[in-house]
């Protein structure tokens, strides 16, 4: 029965299955860690804004579609680093920011927006024009902003679908062999000028701001071209990049799985042993207990909990515990049945060593490969029963978990409207964290049970 | 046992209760307010709004005192009135909720939907415990083959999805990219219509398959690991020894060896699957217990909850009886007396 860790580890580096499990274990933390590092706190915090994903496009495939596809759909594009410069003629002073696109796609983008926050005084005039791969520029905007004597801050968002986008480049019919007045703005800015047909190549949209104060600046300089393809992951109804979903999840149900598994196994083993040691009265009256809880409907009482006591995601990790630790309390209750009647446990008792010292010290360390075992195979468990509650939406709105991508999923019909990237990743990351520690468990198993091995 | 379920329903109450007295409490005293003021000739009776104010605040006191809401739900009258009806099976009105032919009596709603639960979830039990069996029965007694490493990888894998994620995906198959089954489960027809029956089994195919789907894996798993400690007993190599075909060893020998387990099992899931019914009939929209349940949470209609809540753990309860009976049945060495 006993094992040195030693041993424990011996065997368990001798099975394949457990070994690939500790492998996505490890994976799923890095990815954590990743998390943690490369989106910040606040991203994740805005899940739930719309606001916060205002500039991204909404239920678009993810990126690497494009490899199979002989169309290529249009990229969605967040252009954030412009190449900037800024030179001075007499008393005008200019700024100029480009963004450089190669469009290699084989439909028009959706539309593109251009997003910047200005500081100045006086009225500048901000002019956009685009230099397209055959050398003809065309002018979008040409505007002045609003005049003001104190030094202010003006934010803007220009619009492909804006009139005066449109009136501008009707001017420049005379590049085009075909009539402008039907097509939206990005249709005719990515056209060929023969056909009304996409011009691939290199694009590069400028930006100046001319002003007679040399104070002015451009601050968050944005061009987003607007596509049906983004991201690792593709986006959802409402905009969400899933790729940052995802990635936060995984942290989120170690979390969950981890500490409910540790808390409940923690929970039924002292529960358990203490039962099982006392015998008699005590183990009668808490073995009841133990039946009553264990006759009860878990989720639908989950569900109520949720509900009528709050949904906030440490609530969830009790009332997962509340219903986890049963089963493992009557397993190690029958083991320490059986270990207090060892002689060494009767021999530390008629030492006068105290209860608490004998079960602490001579019962449970021998417990201990059982202990993770069922840590082990506590967690998927744990990690199903929380994605099950989101998805019905009674998860912690603050943190978006797997199972409340898929309820937002499910409330948009995605599977209806085949939004696979909607669907398939959340659930594949659920079973994935699941298997992993369903491998680790067995593996801990075979070594615990010698039984099973054949 | 009784126990239990008085136990699980007090929990309920406990919970849901004081939340309800405040809804109920509110409602109150806006239906009072909106009488008085509705009511223009009272109104003009009072010199001043104070005096007004304070006349319908009486109102409602005294109101809520003949509703009985005055006292908590755990003051001993409303528990034991409460108790008492649930004992004679008077779950009273619901608050917000109707069945479908429009009865707002619990009883009534219930009765309408445990069947259609009944109807999905036993069908794919069975389906699953059959298929199992038969599965579990050929892997086990061929061990190491093909058969029983695609049975043991098949059900570790298909047990770590959840089954309403495996649902959505089969919506996603079935009813968008190749459109043959309903992606909702509700069908569209009125019930009293002859063809509801035919409509309703139809739109039971897309949640059918996808339960025996991820359950039956884990069954044969489970059955074949009863099988192999059975096969290896002593009894099983004489009967080899003498002659009997090796067919019927598993099928009758071995098969009624392994079933106080199987029996057990099979009893205990088919109440788990009642309590998982909630999540799996919200994703295919099936008009059961489960969806009820859900609807009636999330609108906190108490009289619904605890009629669901009373069902379901009465099912669940029944089950592991009806386990414990049959495990004697099966297993004389567990009879006692």
């Amino acid at each position: 029965m006993s094992l040195s860790s030693h041993e424990v580890w011996q065997e368990f580096s001798g099975n394949k299955i457990g070994l690939v499990g500790v492998g996505i274990i490890i994976l799923l933390f890095a990815m954590s860690a990743v998390a943690a590092v490369t989106i910040p706190v606040e991203t994740f915090k805005e899940w739930n804004n719309p606001a916060s994903w205002i500039t991204f496009p909404k239920s678009s495939l993810p990126a690497w579609v494009n490899y199979f596809l002989s169309e290529k759909i249009p990229e969605h594009k967040i252009l954030k680093n412009p190449q900037t410069a800024s030179q001075t003629v007499g008393e005008i002073s200019v700024i100029s920011h480009g963004f450089v696109v190669d469009y290699e796609y084989d439909s028009f983008p959706s539309d593109f927006i251009y997003e910047y926050t200005a500081r100045y005084t006086g009225t500048p005039l901000l002019q956009i024009s685009i230099i397209r791969p055959d050398n003809v520029e065309l002018q979008l905007t040409s505007t002045s902003l609003p005049k003001s004597a104190t030094e202010t801050s003006y934010h803007e968002l220009i619009f492909s679908t804006d009139d005066s986008v449109k009136k501008n480049l009707r001017k420049n019919a005379k590049h085009f062999a075909f009539a402008l007045d039907q097509l939206s703005a990005e249709d005719v800015v990515f056209s060929a000028t023969d056909t009304n047909k996409v011009l691939k190549g290199r694009y590069v949209f400028q930006v100046n701001l001319y002003s007679i104060d040399s104070q002015t600046t451009i601050e968050d300089s944005k061009f987003i071209l607007g596509g049906k393809i983004y991201g690792l992951i593709g986006t959802d109804e409402l905009r969400r990049d899933l790729a940052v979903g995802l990635l936060w999840g995984t942290p989120l149900a170690l979390f969950i799985g981890i500490s409910v598994a540790v808390g409940s196994v923690v929970i039924g083993l002292i529960y358990g042993v203490f039962a099982g040691y006392k015998g008699k009265k005590t183990d009668e009256a808490l073995m009841r207990f133990n039946d009553v809880i264990y006759a009860m409907p878990a989720l639908p009482l989950l569900i109520i909990l949720a509900v009528t006591i709050g949904n906030s995601i440490f609530l969830i990790v009790g009332f997962l515990m509340i219903f986890g630790w049963v089963g493992i309390a009557k397993v190690s209750r029958s083991m320490a049945m059986q270990i207090k009647t060892l002689q060494y446990v009767e021999a530390a008792k008629i030492m006068g060593q105290k209860d608490i010292k004998v079960i602490f010290k001579h019962i449970l360390p021998q417990l201990l490969p059982y202990t993770f075992a069922s840590i082990a195979i506590s967690v998927p468990a744990a990690i199903t029963t929380e994605a099950g509650l989101s998805f019905l939406g009674l998860g912690d709105p603050t943190f978006p978990t797997w199972g409340q991508i898929l309820h937002d999923a499910n409330t948009f019909g995605a599977a209806a409207r085949g939004l696979w990237w909607w669907i398939v990743p959340p659930g594949v990351m659920i079973a994935i964290t699941g298997l992993a520690f369903v491998f680790i468990g067995n593996a801990m198993d075979t070594i615990v049970n010698p039984k099973l091995k054949r | 046992m009784f126990g239990v379920l008085m136990a699980t329903l007090l929990v309920t109450i406990a919970l849901v209760g004081s939340n309800m007295d405040s809804i109920l409490k509110q409602s109150v005293a806006f239906e009072i307010r909106q009488q008085i003021t509705d009511n223009k000739a009272l109104v003009e009776n009072f010199k001043s709004p104070e005096e007004l104010d304070s006349f319908i605040l009486a109102q409602i006191d005294q109101r809520i005192k003949a509703l009985g809401l005055d006292e908590p739900w755990y003051s001993p009258p409303r528990l034991g009135l409460a108790v008492y009806k649930i004992l004679i099976l008077d779950f009273g009105h619901a608050t917000f909720l109707t069945s479908d032919s429009g009865s707002s009596n619990v009883k009534d709603i219930l009765l309408e939907k445990l069947p259609r639960t009944i109807l999905l979830f036993t069908t794919a039990t069975v389906i699953i415990s059959l298929l199992g069996i038969f599965i579990g029965a050929l892997s086990g007694s061929k061990v190491n083959s093909k058969l029983d490493r695609m049975t043991s990888t098949f059900a570790v894998v298909s047990s770590s999805f959840p089954v309403w994620w495996i649902g959505m995906l089969m919506i996603f198959v079935f009813a968008f990219a190749y459109q043959i089954f309903p992606a909702r489960a509700t069908p569209l027809i009125p019930v009293t219509d002859p063809g509801y029956i035919g409509a309703l089994l139809y739109h039971m195919t897309l949640p059918l398959i996808t339960l025996v789907l991820i359950g039956f894996g884990s069954w044969a798993y489970l059955v074949r690991n009863f099988l192999i400690g059975i096969l290896q007993e002593d009894f099983i190599m004489a009967k080899r020894a003498v002659g009997i075909p090796e067919r019927k060893i598993i099928y009758t020998h071995a098969l009624k060896n392994a079933a106080p387990p199987i029996v057990t099992v099979l009893a205990l899931s088919l109440s788990g699957s009642l309590g998982g019914a909630v999540i799996t009939e919200a994703v295919f929209d099936w008009p059961g217990m489960g969806r009820l349940y859900f609807e009636a949470i999330s609108v906190l209609d108490l009289p619904v909850i605890i009629g669901a809540t009373y069902v379901l753990t009465a099912f669940f309860l029944a089950s592991i009886f009806l386990a414990d009976i049959l495990y004697g049945y099966f297993d004389p060495r567990v009879r006692t007396g």
